[in-house]
């Protein structure tokens, strides 16, 4: 039961095949022994849980027909869960529990979805293998001894390994995406501005986007109907209309035309990703798509200039973790300065330290031009890539990341770390939507191909992603679960 | 060697808005500490800010009211640093697009003339909360109640020539503010705070000279005060040999001088880069107009009209329009007695002096203008005399009685009965004959004197000018 779609439990909790409880009390059990070896889990939230899946059961009970009543899902810690610990990853927030919740909880709570629990991260979002985490890296499901991707790797393992139904996750240059990749699962990262950040702790604030990871389209294309929409408490979510992203789901793809970046498959791209990549366009022209080689010539320019963008957002979006009102403190500061730089040097990993740094010097004085203008041109030539491939194709197809999952512990280079993302990020820098969905193994890792749409067009893409699933199983696949403990 | 100095001023004025810049919270004076302080306000990880459109349109009044160029596209940015009472670690301010742009104002010099004085922009700001030091020992308490308020920040041109020329801009913004509606301006209680930049050159030298800053000075007279003791304190570094460092200073009122905060070198780098989680402020022309189409008469143009419509001296027209409230009480005064030379002279005058002793506000005024208004009547239409409304003014201040049932009580009504006033002078030549003598040979000024002598005798009631006319004829028929 447990590795069933959220369409599939849907209709088996309609047709009281199942009670929330029972599904939700699975998850949980599975959760408690299985999770430990992954480490998916920050917290698990037993008693809320139980209870939200009380109350689905009477609102099933009484006929109401909310595809997303009485599911279990997990979100990533870095969205505020009211009353709950909600920890980015971070010493800096180890304790912190969250006073609201973020937008996003409160309109899968409000759907009747069940929460089982905060995913593992990337400390604050930073990273490509959920090894900056303060609370140790998540493994991956399919080879324990590789990583999930980051930075919503706790999400997308914890799906993978069925201990949850679909979960949420954020991407701001990837971190939907790859982990999705790595872990054979569909992370939609949407357009920027389509679904609310707030209570979503910020990383980069002009690239971050919330997003779900489910285990198909189909699973994402219900949640995106809850999750999306403007807020008044979020200036920068758009006020355009929502789709219904069901609606159009099976519409035939005869005629479409998708795009094949010629920088996304070059050197640096393993075999067997192009070799599964080549393949899945043959399905596509078996649907009806022509496919055309088109040109993003300023791709090879998006990591340098993500890598000064968001870590200069970063600087200040984590300037509050200050030790004054709450979250970590060094003990016994002797003065103001004192408490700054022990609880900054303390309750902050690493990687965290390193992007606060290169934020702070890509924004001070003398370097400011040089650095962040510059970075923002940068970004305004890949968006107009963008735009002009879009005057001749419809959506963009290619690889999510160069290679499948790799070994924990073995990229320690952080530029080599940043290359990992070097097909996602660019996606993140025009505020489009992409999704990565399952399209083959190498051995037993899943291979992630990325469907890149225009602005909004979030239905389209799921569609495109819809067709392959339907055509094609490898996001049925299943890794063999025997992580065990 | 002769000095001149240059002042530039940055004031900040609180927009009294219903919430905050960026939160719904409410942003009143004097709650207790962290009463007004929501998640936003203490930058709870994942909360956002959300624009305030009541402050935008308060500075956009400040815009059209001092002839500025509106920012049709203005941009928040974030300005780093650390201090515990700023919870984001940044403050949200506009650098490069502010929403107002180059404009300017009148001040009137002490010789009568005016001057403009250039604003080279205003731009909206948050404030940061309060640290308390006092409260704690060996620790330090944060009050977030002020953290998050909005302020327009305006910053002047560096056309300002003394401490006199300053504290008149500063009583001309503060009196602009006011009369638009935007914030109360009590610099005691931090809601219109100064910076002030000054630095010398000698006369007839065009280039500017090190400047300092003198921070947070929170009254027009330690304003006055602290430019001049620092004009003085540059002269004598200068003088000395010396040369003036560019640093932040605080003035301290009790020893009437200003010392070193920080010097330049030290100062922070403030990363300044575009607020990325606010949309740039676009703003339309249809926005500017209904705004500019509810703009009331601001100082200069109510002055004008004052002179023009009442008669008044440029000065009284200038002193009534100081205020927006003295300004409404003095025509509502007008309008009921129809005496507005005679009303500018009450309200400048006795009304003021009185409002000064009792340390009141206009609007609080123990005197309200119909009651004014009735006295001044009284005066018009002869049944008292200015010297008697003085005492019925003094008892209205304790009194809830009408002027007439005052005169009435205290029989205080004039003496206008020709007989009575004959008896009067009679009884003064008689008893004054030398002056009336002196009269006789052309001293006219001794009249005045008389018709003290009568005002005496009948303890003010008296129509002082029916005496004089009296009198004047009686000894003229006497020659």
């Amino acid at each position: 039961m447990l590795e069933k779609t959220v369409v599939e439990l849907s209709e088996a909790l309609k047709l009281r095949k199942v009670s929330s409880v029972e599904l939700t009390r699975a998850y949980l059990e599975k959760i408690g022994t299985k999770s430990k070896k992954l480490n998916t889990y920050i917290t698990v939230c037993d008693e809320l849980a139980l209870t939200q899946a009380k109350m689905a059961d009477q609102r099933l009970a009484k006929g109401e027909k909310n595809p997303l009543l009485g599911i279990p899902i997990a979100h990533k810690d870095i969205f505020c869960t009211k009353g709950i610990k909600t920890t980015c990853g971070s010493k800096m927030l180890e304790n912190f529990v969250s006073p609201y919740n973020a937008t996003v909880v409160s309109k899968l709570n409000k759907a009747g979805m069940v929460t089982l629990g905060k995913t593992n991260m990337d400390e604050f979002a930073m990273g490509s293998s959920n090894e900056t985490s303060y609370f140790g890296p998540v493994k991956n499901p399919w080879d324990t001894e590789k990583v999930p991707g980051g930075s919503s790797g706790g999400s997308a393992a914890a799906v993978a390994a069925d201990l949850c139904a679909i979960a949420t996750g954020t991407d701001t240059g990837g971190s939907i995406r790859q982990p999705a990749s790595f872990c054979g699962v569909t992370g939609l990262k949407p357009s920027y501005g389509r679904i609310s950040r707030w209570g979503m702790i910020a990383f980069a604030s002009s690239l971050d986007q919330a997003g779900p990871i489910s285990k198909s389209a189909e699973d994402a294309a219900i949640i995106m109907n809850a999750m999306a929409g403007s807020d008044d408490l979020d200036s920068t979510s758009i006020r355009a209309p929502v789709d219904d992203y069901t609606a159009s789901i099976n519409d035939s793809l005869h005629g479409i035309k998708i795009g094949v970046p010629k920088q996304h498959l070059t050197e640096g791209l393993s075999i067997e990703v192009e070799e599964s990549i080549r393949q899945a366009l043959q399905v596509y022209e078996k649907l009806g798509a022509t496919i055309k080689e088109i040109d993003l010539p300023n791709n090879h320019l998006s990591v340098s200039a993500y890598y000064v963008i968001a870590p200069a957002e970063a600087s200040a979006n984590l300037s509050r973790y200050d030790g004054v009102r709450y979250g970590f403190r060094c003990s016994q500061p002797t003065d103001l300065e004192d408490m700054y730089k022990r609880t900054r040097s303390e309750g902050f990993g690493s990687e965290v330290k390193r992007r606060i740094m290169i934020g702070t010097y890509a924004l001070s004085a003398g370097y400011y031009d040089a650095y962040y203008q510059k970075a923002q041109k940068i970004r305004r030539l890949i968006k107009n890539d963008f735009d002009a491939a879009f005057k001749t194709v419809d959506v963009i197809v290619g690889p999510t990341s160069p290679h499948t999952a790799f070994g924990l512990g073995t990229t320690t280079d952080p530029v080599k770390m940043y290359l990992e993302d070097i097909y996602t990020i660019a996606v993140n820098l025009a505020g489009l939507p992409g999704i990565s969905i399952p399209a083959g193994l190498v051995g037993k890792l899943p291979i992630g191909m990325q469907i890149i749409g225009k602005d909004f067009a979030e239905a389209k893409l799921l569609n495109v992603a819809h067709k392959y699933q339907k055509e094609t199983d490898w996001h049925k696949m299943k890794p063999s679960l025997d992580f065990g403990d | 060697m002769k000095w001149e100095s240059v002042i530039g001023l940055e004031v900040h004025v609180s927009l009294s808005t219903k919430s905050k810049l960026f939160s719904g919270t409410a942003s009143n004076f004097g709650a207790e500490p962290n009463t007004q302080a929501n998640i936003f306000d203490l930058a709870m990880p994942g909360t956002l800010p959300v624009l305030n459109e009541a402050a935008l349109t308060m500075a956009v009044r400040f815009g059209l009211a001092i002839g500025a160029e509106i920012g049709k596209y203005s941009v928040f940015d974030r300005k780093n640093y650390f201090y515990p009472d700023l919870p984001k670690g940044y403050q949200v301010t506009q650098l490069d697009f502010p929403t107002v742009g180059k404009g300017s104002i009148s001040i009137n010099l002490e010789d009568g003339s005016e001057k403009i004085i250039g604003i080279t922009r205003a731009h909206i700001e948050e404030n940061a909360g309060k640290s308390l030091h006092e409260d704690f020992s060996d620790q330090s308490g944060i009050d977030l109640n002020r953290a998050g308020e909005p302020l327009l920040e305006i910053v002047s041109e560096p056309e300002i020539k003394n401490a006199k020329e300053a504290v008149a801009y500063l009583k001309k913004l503060h009196s602009i503010v006011r009369y638009l509606d935007i914030s109360d301006a009590i610099m005691a209680q931090g809601s219109m705070r100064c910076d002030v930049n000054v630095s010398i050159r000698e006369q007839g030298e065009t280039k500017l000279g090190t400047r300092t800053e003198i921070k947070n000075i929170n009254s027009f007279r330690f304003v006055e005060k602290a430019i001049n003791s620092e004009v003085l304190r540059q002269q004598e570094v200068i003088e000395d040999g010396g040369s003036i460092v560019q640093e932040t200073r605080r003035y301290d009122s009790t020893k009437n001088a200003t010392s070193s905060m920080r010097s330049k070198e030290v100062a922070n780098d403030y990363r300044y880069f575009p607020e990325p989680d606010l949309l740039p402020v676009v703003i339309d022309d249809s926005f500017i107009s209904s705004i500019r189409s509810e703009l009331p008469e601001l100082p200069d143009a109510k002055k004008e009209r004052f002179i023009e419509d009442y008669g008044l001296s440029a000065y009284d027209a200038g002193v009534l329009t100081s205020s927006r409230e003295m300004a409404d009480y003095f025509e509502m005064v007008v309008q009921t007695c129809g005496a507005p030379k005679i009303a500018a002279n009450w309200v400048t005058g006795n009304l003021q002096g009185t409002l000064n002793k009792l340390e009141l506000d206009i609007a609080a005024s123990p005197i309200s203008a119909k009651d004014l208004a009735s006295l001044i009547s009284r005066i018009k239409d002869n049944t008292i005399s200015s010297k008697i409304a003085k005492t019925i003014f003094e008892s209205m201040i304790d009194s809830d009685q009408s002027v007439d049932a005052i005169i009435e009580q205290k029989g205080l009504k004039q003496v206008t009965d020709d007989g009575e006033i004959e008896r009067l002078v009679i009884q003064v030549m008689e008893e004054n004959q030398s002056q009336v003598e002196q009269f006789k040979t052309g001293k006219e000024q001794v009249l005045g004197y008389l018709v003290g002598q009568a005002m005496k005798i009948s303890r003010g009631k008296a129509n002082p000018e029916q005496v004089g006319q009296l009198l004047r004829q009686k000894i003229e028929q006497a020659i």
